[in-house]
């Protein structure tokens, strides 16, 4: 329908666009890695120097424990609130829901002197179940929309069969609503991952819990004008959430656009 | 409807774990926050009360009122910006179909995923003296316009504000992609029978059909443009002197430099009541016009 310099326009704007998305990303690469004489020293001397191998590890021990609480807690709330009728049960959901318009910015001065009072500043318990709540936030909306979208006859067949609610959830609605689990898991995976605040603040003085994007920083810090070595700390600090949204690009993008009001 | 056998009361139960996090570790927090902005506090010492004198200073002093201009500044390159060029990419695709749409819109949402802390090593670079940008231009014989653009008083806003719009581009696009594949073809094919061209289809049936789209595109970058802490703590630091210093870096600043804490925590929540308010308003304009 439409002539052949406005397709060639189309791809020559998109074309553009593309470049300019993955440029900074692909000169991070080639100043890491230095296309003309490709080296990965600079990713062994920024390992060792960044510390990056404890940094990476409390990052996956904090995703690892952030996903699994926050999505078995958001799966029960949302079961309950999307299938069960009881009193305030609206309520709570709007209660849920306020939480994804509330910015880490509002809560996290309070946050710290709060931690701080019960000792969990500096701890990974202490980062961890703030992002827990936020995720909680976020995944009690997903999983409700989830089970309220979800065939009301699977629900009142295994209820027919004498199942009880939990039976009903593990057996039945669970397994089915896979996707919409793995997109919820998707996205809290990448916001627990990269969140830089609550690191920055609830971290502060024990270099041992400092997670991957805190640690960069630091490392940016002290090792400004080498950038070689910030280059490949960068690579280090993304690339595991690149490479699961290359992956899993559908879940990442249809989760960000139906669970559309957080960040 | 109530289930068959269900007994009501187990709802609680499955409810609970997850109100009892969120309870403690956010709404109590908003709270505590809230409570703590009505005082003048160091943090160390006992604090007095202050009542709405901390939202006043936020207010009157001109260095807080400065940094919520700043933030107004960078709503343009982080909301408004972003949906114009999403439009064009989406209006283009929208016209021609082109192939490896799939592509497109995988690599352009890519800005979105990447750690914030990556992207300001990255456009640290870019913007630095031997970065690509200054390269370029000596290269076109510009030399003279070359500059430390984070660094410079007039540009590290742009310059930061941009970066914003790398990020948030990708986002718009999406939102608008899948909006577009709900609006009819008969319409595009009624306008292109009455001969519209691409600027007047646009207007005609492009962008009346992705109102809705384009209010959830602007709700969530004007809130990553309020609430962009991360990028200008890694880039500029709020200097050069206050040129980007925004509210959601005078939070921190406030309670770790200077020592008002009470003041910092009444910033927050000025954040988080603009945050709820450009919701609801966005929300309300789009339900509003049938």
């Amino acid at each position: 329908m439409t002539s052949r310099t406005e397709r060639l326009t189309t791809y020559a704007v998109l074309g553009l666009f593309a470049v300019i998305a993955v440029f900074p990303l692909l000169a991070v690469a080639e100043q890491a890695i230095g296309l003309s004489h490709p080296t990965f020293g600079a990713f062994t001397e920024a390992w060792r120097r960044g510390h990056f191998a404890r940094y990476l590890t409390n990052s996956l021990i904090v995703v690892t424990v952030v996903v699994v609480v926050a999505s078995v807690l958001s799966i029960l709330a949302g079961y309950a609130l999307g299938t069960m009728e009881f009193r305030g049960a609206t309520t709570l959901f709007y209660v849920f829901l306020a939480g994804l318009m509330v910015p880490t910015e509002a809560i996290v001065i309070p946050l710290y002197f709060d931690l701080r009072s019960v000792g969990l500043d500096n701890t990974l318990p202490g980062l961890m179940l703030p992002q827990i709540a936020q995720s909680v936030s976020f995944g009690v909306f997903w999983m409700r929309a989830y089970f309220r979208s979800a065939p009301r006859s699977l629900v009142e067949a295994s209820r027919i069969d004498g199942a009880s609610s939990w039976t009903t959830l593990r057996r039945v609605l669970v397994p089915v609503g896979r996707p919409a689990i793995l997109t919820m898991i998707v996205l809290i995976a990448m916001w627990t991952w990269n969140e830089f605040l609550l690191a920055l603040v609830i971290i502060n003085a024990n270099e041992d819990r400092r997670t991957a994007p805190l640690g960069l920083s630091v490392f940016q810090g002290q090792h400004q004008t080498e950038y070689p070595l910030l280059m490949a700390g960068a690579l280090i600090v993304a690339t595991p959430v690149v490479l699961v949204y290359v992956f899993l690009q559908r879940h990442f993008i249809a989760g960000m656009l139906s669970g559309a009001i957080k960040e | 409807m109530r289930h068959p056998g269900e007994p009501r009361r187990i709802g609680y139960l499955y409810v609970l774990p997850a109100f009892v996090v969120y309870a403690a570790f956010l709404l109590w927090p908003l709270l505590h926050g809230a409570y703590l902005s009505l005082f003048r506090w160091d943090g160390l010492t006992v604090g007095t009360w202050a009542g709405l004198g901390n939202y006043r200073q936020a207010i009157s002093d001109p260095q807080l009122r400065g940094s919520f201009w700043h933030a107004v500044v960078l709503l343009f390159f982080y909301a408004i910006l972003p949906c114009c060029i999403a439009f064009v990419l989406v209006s283009a695709m929208s016209r021609s179909r082109p192939r490896g749409m799939t592509f497109f819109r995988t690599v352009l949402f890519l800005p979105q995923v990447v750690a914030m802390v990556a992207v300001a090593v990255a456009w640290q670079w870019i913007y630095s003296d031997h970065g690509p940008i200054n390269g370029t231009l000596r290269f076109a014989g510009l030399g003279g316009l070359t500059r430390g653009w984070l660094g410079d008083f007039t540009w590290a806003l742009p310059s930061v504000g941009l970066i914003g719009t790398w990020v948030e581009i990708g986002l718009a696009m999406v939102l608008f992609l899948a909006g577009v594949q709900k609006i009819p073809r008969e319409l595009y094919e009624a306008a292109r029978v009455d001969g519209a061209g691409a600027v007047r289809e646009f207007f005609a049936v492009t962008l009346p059909g992705l109102r809705r789209e384009l209010a959830i595109a602007l709700t969530l970058t004007t809130v990553a443009a309020l609430r962009n802490f991360d990028l200008i703590y890694l880039t500029t630091g709020g200097g050069p002197g206050n040129a980007t210093k925004v509210p959601a870096y005078e939070v921190y600043n406030r309670t770790f430099n200077t020592g008002e804490v009470g003041l910092a925590c009444a910033i927050g929540i000025t954040i988080a009541i603009i945050v709820f308010v450009v919701t609801a308003v966005i929300n309300r304009v789009v339900e509003g016009r049938p």
